[in-house]
Parts: C-alpha cells; sequence; structure tokens
C-alpha cells in the first residue's frame, strides 16, 4: 500500500485535500459591504452633528468618533459584536469600531480579576499592537514628510 | 535484545465503571445527546458569578451525580483523579478541596478523561485502593480566555477551528459488578507532525490517534471488527477523514466503527466551526451516551480514543508545533444491567 499521509515530513502539505478552504472571495466580498456600511453610517452621524448641533465638517469627526465607539462597545456587552466579526471579517475589524470591540472585549474578560490588575492592565491587551505600530509609523512617516520638505525647499 | 514495551494494560481483575455523572452548558443541551446528561445549565455561568466559578460548579455537580447514582458517599471514594485545561488545572484542585477525597491532579489536555479513567481503573485493579473518581471538566469561556481571545472579541475563526465544550464528566471505579467493565488501556506517545496552527488541532492530533489505535490492536491482537465502535475525541470534522486515512495505510479500515465525540456532542447547525473539542467533549459523551449503550447491550466493545493536544499560548507564539497524545480505554458490556 502506498504511504502517503504516514510521511510525518510531508505531512502537512499531504493534509491539504483535507482541510476546508478559506473562502477568500466571499470573505472579500463581505468585508467590503459591512465595512462600507459601517463608514457610511459614520459619515450619517457626522452629518446629523453638522446639521443639529454647532459643529464644521472638520470638527464633527471626534464626537462622530466617540459615538461609533460607544455603539460597537455597547454591542459587544451585549454579545453582537463578534457574531458581527465572524461574519464580516476585516469590515468590521478594521473600522475604530474593531477597536474599540478589542478594548471593550478585553475589559469585560479581565473583569473578574479586579478594576486594576484586571480590567486595566488587560485592557490594551489586543489593542496596545495597534496603538504601538500606529504610533511608531507616525513617526516614521513624519521623518520622511520633514526629509522631503528639507530636500525640496 | 530489546524488551518489549507494555503499553497496552490489560487488567488482571473485572474492573467496573460503576456510575458516571455528567452536567453541561447550554449549547450542549440544545445538542442531539441532551437527553443522556444528567444535569444540563441554560446558562454559561451556571448561576455563578465567574465562568471559572461556572466550571467548578460542573465538575462538583459531575462528580455528585456520579457519587448518587452509585450510592456512595465521597468519603468512601480513596482517590479522585481529576485535570481540566486551565492554568495549573485549577478546576480540579478546587473541586479537590470541596470533596475532600485524597487527590492526584492529570493533565493531558483533551486526553485527560481517558487518562484519569486508565490511571484509576490500574490503581484499582493493582489492589492499592478500592474505588477511585476520574472527572474532567472544560468551559467554553475560559478556554478561550486561556487559550485565545476574549470571548467577546469579534476576530473571525477558521473553519477548521474547533468550539470547546462546556461541561464535566466523572466516573466511578470500583471492583463491585457493574453493567460496564473498564478491561484495556492504551498509553499514548507524543506526536509533533509539524502543525503548528492552533486553530486546527484535529489535523495535528490525528498521527496520535491513529498510532494509539494501530498499537492497541496490534498489542491485543485484535481485528477492527472485534469492535462495535472505536470513538476518537474531538478530532472534528478535519481530523477524522485525515485518521482514517492514516489508519488505512496501515492496513486498519475503521471507516464503518469510527465516529467522534466533537461530531457527534453538536448538530451540524450549531455554528461549532469543525466541531466540539475540550476535557469534556469526550468525557460528557461516553460518560452519558456510551456508558448508556452499554448498559443497555446496544454496543458490546468500545475502544475510547482522547486526543489531547499539549501545547501552550506561549509555545505556540514561540512556532513551536502542537505536540499531542492520544490514550485509549476499552469499555465492554458486562450484561445484567438493567435495560
Amino acid at each position: 500500500m502506498a504511504v502517503k499521509l504516514n510521511n510525518p515530513a510531508d505531512y502537512k502539505q499531504n493534509i491539504k485535500p483535507y482541510q476546508p478552504k478559506p473562502k477568500v472571495f466571499r470573505n472579500c466580498i463581505r468585508a467590503f459591504w459591512t465595512g462600507g456600511l459601517i463608514c457610511a453610517f459614520g459619515q450619517l452621524i457626522a452629518n446629523f452633528y453638522v446639521t443639529f448641533f454647532d459643529f464644521t465638517e472638520t470638527t464633527a469627526g471626534n464626537p462622530t468618533t466617540a459615538t461609533l465607539i460607544l455603539i460597537a462597545s455597547l454591542l459587544t456587552g451585549f454579545g453582537v459584536y463578534d457574531k458581527i466579526g465572524q461574519f464580516a471579517g476585516a469590515g468590521s475589524l478594521v473600522p475604530v469600531t474593531g477597536f474599540a470591540n478589542s478594548i471593550t472585549s478585553a475589559a469585560l474578560e479581565h473583569k473578574s480579576e479586579g478594576l486594576v490588575l484586571g480590567v486595566a492592565t488587560n485592557l490594551f491587551k489586543l489593542a496596545g499592537a495597534v496603538i504601538v505600530f500606529g504610533v511608531v509609523a507616525a513617526y516614521v512617516v513624519g521623518l520622511i514628510r520633514l526629509l522631503f520638505k528639507a530636500l525640496i525647499t | 535484545m530489546a524488551v518489549k514495551r507494555k503499553q497496552t494494560w490489560q487488567f488482571k481483575n473485572d474492573i467496573y465503571l460503576s456510575s458516571t455523572g455528567t452536567a453541561t452548558g447550554p449549547k450542549e443541551a440544545q445538542g442531539p445527546l441532551s437527553s443522556y446528561f444528567d444535569q444540563s445549565y441554560d446558562d454559561l455561568y451556571c448561576g455563578e458569578d465567574s465562568w471559572e466559578l461556572a466550571e467548578r460548579r460542573l465538575m462538583e455537580d459531575a462528580v455528585m451525580a456520579c457519587l448518587k447514582k452509585a450510592n456512595q458517599a465521597a468519603s468512601s471514594v480513596d482517590l479522585y483523579l481529576a485535570g481540566d485545561l486551565l492554568n495549573q488545572i485549577v478546576t480540579a484542585n478546587f473541586s479537590a478541596k470541596k470533596l475532600q477525597i485524597p487527590y492526584l491532579g492529570m493533565f493531558g489536555a483533551c486526553s485527560t478523561s481517558m487518562e484519569t479513567l486508565a490511571v484509576g481503573a490500574a490503581l484499582v485493579d493493582a489492589g492499592f485502593i478500592d474505588r477511585a473518581i476520574a472527572a474532567v471538566s472544560s468551559h467554553n469561556a475560559t478556554a478561550e480566555r486561556q487559550f485565545r481571545n476574549p470571548t467577546e472579541y469579534g476576530g473571525p475563526k477558521p473553519p477548521t477551528s474547533e468550539s470547546t465544550v462546556t461541561g464535566a464528566g466523572a466516573g466511578l471505579i470500583s471492583r463491585e459488578a457493574s453493567p460496564v467493565k473498564i478491561t484495556e488501556a492504551t498509553i499514548g506517545k507524543v506526536f509533533d507532525w509539524g502543525i503548528k496552527d492552533a486553530n486546527d488541532m484535529g489535523s495535528a492530533m490525528a498521527p496520535a490517534a491513529a498510532d494509539t489505535i494501530a498499537s492497541h490492536l496490534t498489542q491485543t491482537g485484535r481485528e477492527v471488527s472485534d469492535y462495535d465502535l472505536i470513538l476518537t475525541g474531538d478530532l472534528s470534522s478535519v481530523g477524522t477523514p485525515i485518521l482514517k486515512e492514516l489508519l488505512y495505510e496501515r492496513g486498519y479500515d475503521i471507516s464503518s466503527v469510527h465516529q467522534d465525540c466533537g461530531l457527534m456532542v453538536y448538530r451540524p447547525d450549531q455554528k461549532v466551526f469543525a466541531g466540539g473539542s475540550g476535557c469534556a467533549c469526550s468525557a460528557v459523551v461516553t460518560y452519558g451516551y456510551i456508558v448508556d449503550e452499554l448498559t443497555r447491550g446496544n454496543l458490546q466493545r468500545v475502544l475510547v480514543v482522547a486526543t489531547g493536544s499539549l501545547h501552550s499560548p506561549t509555545m505556540v507564539q514561540q512556532k513551536e508545533a502542537l505536540p499531542t497524545i492520544a490514550h485509549g480505554v476499552v469499555l465492554e458490556a458486562a450484561g445484567g444491567g438493567e435495560s
């Protein structure tokens, strides 16, 4: 009998046919329209602030983000956001709502260990990496911009 | 000349699984085997303040149900062998504090169910003790925290991932006659065939299960057809076909007698990805459904092979492959059971 699967060295390769293939195209489509929907909803909120409150198009950004964060955190608390995330993938992970979910879910998870060592310590367990690379990337891009400015003028 | 290794233990005396107890969470209670569980909660917290306490409640409920059915008090049990998936096996430790039975904690990840049963049966057979309780637990939310992301985190899971069973199972081992006998145990070796994805435990554990089953059949001199059922713990829909092919290549066709607890405990439409996993997966199916079938005489001889992935999140992050193991225990119908 041909020994194919029983070869430990090539096992990882040979079991490929047995593993369900990730539906990349379907996932991309889902991420595209759900992500777009969240952004469109954000625009709706921004327009609301501009129309009914004393905000301009530029200053409406902050209250809009805060509102989206509040909604995402509430949905996380009610146990809905993880189900949206399973369906939408990057569509609900990339917008600010995904960032809010990562913080709220960590806070909920570690509530039982106390406010300081539980919630506060673990709050940025998942979001920490985003903040670190966000700050580092901002510095790098800022330096490049400075360099260009110095060379051109 | 090398001495032949004793990997399969054949018990010299008649060792019985005198009684069993099971307790589960809500999702398992909605599954196809719900009528075989002694107790089920309709809430993941099981009436407690934290998920860790909920898991402990399930473990204690399973042990108490097991003792009650055997009409025994905890004080008449000589040894408590228990384990779970949490750091320092805290669920087992804290339940042992409450039960006040001499205790040995065991860890074999999801294989702990059969690990505790095999060791308990061996100690009873050897005569060191008269009665032992083997118990395991797992909880979906505590396992998520231990091994994966916060439960409410919105990151999507791949289709190869498994869903940890919330529940606990306990079995009382003694030499007092009962409808289910424990006759043999095959202790597994640890394998690593290069799978590093902790979301694909079925593929990682299949080689360990294949080796334990093949070793068991060789060492007992039996055929696959001598078993009514070869039951694996949590290979899921990914690992199950791989196991069948691995054994087929070695000359064993188990496809007609094989089932996987991870595929039995939930309905296919319950959104559990590839299937159920966790210590409780094999425990609630074996101590609930299988023991009932053996008692009724619908099954005569069953090889239960509990599979486990012995990794930790740290080892996975350090890019180590998953070390996996499988332990087998043979349960036989002793006849004379109430039907």
